[in-house]
């Protein structure tokens, strides 16, 4: 399992360094669009496009369909599976930030303390 | 993982369509976590935990109505530095604050924090509110989450698996 989540996050990783595929994942997430609408709105070859594109699918994050000539783009069905586990992941980022941020305000309030008690010797 | 009890359990509420809000309430009164959240050296302390492995490259904060932030962090698995950055809408002391993440040209979420005292123990609320559904989904569909990014964003849930 852990093997397969690193494999996927890899190519997730890859998939998302590169800004141009970050926004047409933002565009997909608006509506879906062909290669060519895509190739239009980022100024970029089709053959550009199309492997941007691929990048995407391989990773899960983009599914293609191709009817009659037009290839259609969407996010991927992994998206719809993968919500709640965002949700989580997410959970679990702030659970770890507020676990650290209790042991600093834990801190400061035992300094408070202490500066109250030397005040008042 | 074991809950630690409710008084400092974390929950998330997918709001709205376009809001996540986050809570936990903590045992000391707002002046106290407020400085933690606003103190550049208690605040990296914290909103990057050692567990994440990230490596705080620089972090500036002009913590004012109005003032910018601007957050550097360096992780092994990246070769670029990533950066965070945004400004302040609102900074009320010890119960409100807003800010921009304007680190995506388009569709960041704002950030608003509100503290609560609730006699010696303060309630905090963080509220990331996404210009549209869109844009959530989007965020959602690249596996980012607000003031992470969306590489480090991954790497943090998979350290934390």
């Amino acid at each position: 399992m852990v093997q397969y989540n690193q494999t996927r996050f890899d190519a997730s990783f890859a998939a998302l360094s590169d800004s141009t595929r970050r926004g047409v994942l933002e565009q997909l997430g608006r509506s879906d669009a062909s290669i060519t609408d895509l190739a239009e709105k980022f100024h970029m070859t089709l053959t550009g496009m199309k492997k941007h594109v691929s990048v995407l699918e391989q990773a899960g994050l983009v599914t293609t369909q191709k009817i009659g000539r037009v290839r259609t783009c969407r996010l991927g069905l992994r998206r719809l599976e993968e919500e709640a586990a965002w949700i989580e992941s997410y959970r679990q980022i702030w659970a770890a930030r507020f676990d650290a941020l209790d042991q600093v305000v834990e801190e400061l309030k035992q300094k408070e303390k202490d500066h109250g008690r030397k005040r008042k010797e | 993982m074991a809950e630690k009890g409710k008084n400092d359990s974390t929950t998330v509420e997918h709001k709205s369509e376009r809001e996540l809000v986050v809570t936990r309430l903590f045992d000391a009164p707002a002046h106290i976590v407020f400085e933690a959240w606003t103190k550049p050296e208690l605040f990296t302390r914290w909103w990057i935990p050692k567990s994440f492995g990230i490596t705080i490259i620089s972090c500036k904060m002009d913590i004012r109505t109005g003032g910018s932030y601007r957050l550097v962090m360096g992780h092994p698995a990246s070769e670029q530095p990533m950066t965070f950055f945004g400004r302040y809408i609102e900074v009320t002391p010890h119960s409100r604050l807003v800010w921009t993440n304007d680190e995506d040209s388009e569709g960041g979420a704002v950030t608003m924090v509100t503290l609560e005292q609730q006699g010696e123990m303060t309630l905090v609320v963080l509220r990331d509110l996404y210009p549209s559904k869109a844009a959530l989904d989007a965020a959602i569909a690249s596996g980012s989450t607000s003031g992470f990014g969306e590489q480090f964003e991954q790497l943090a849930a998979l350290l934390a698996t």
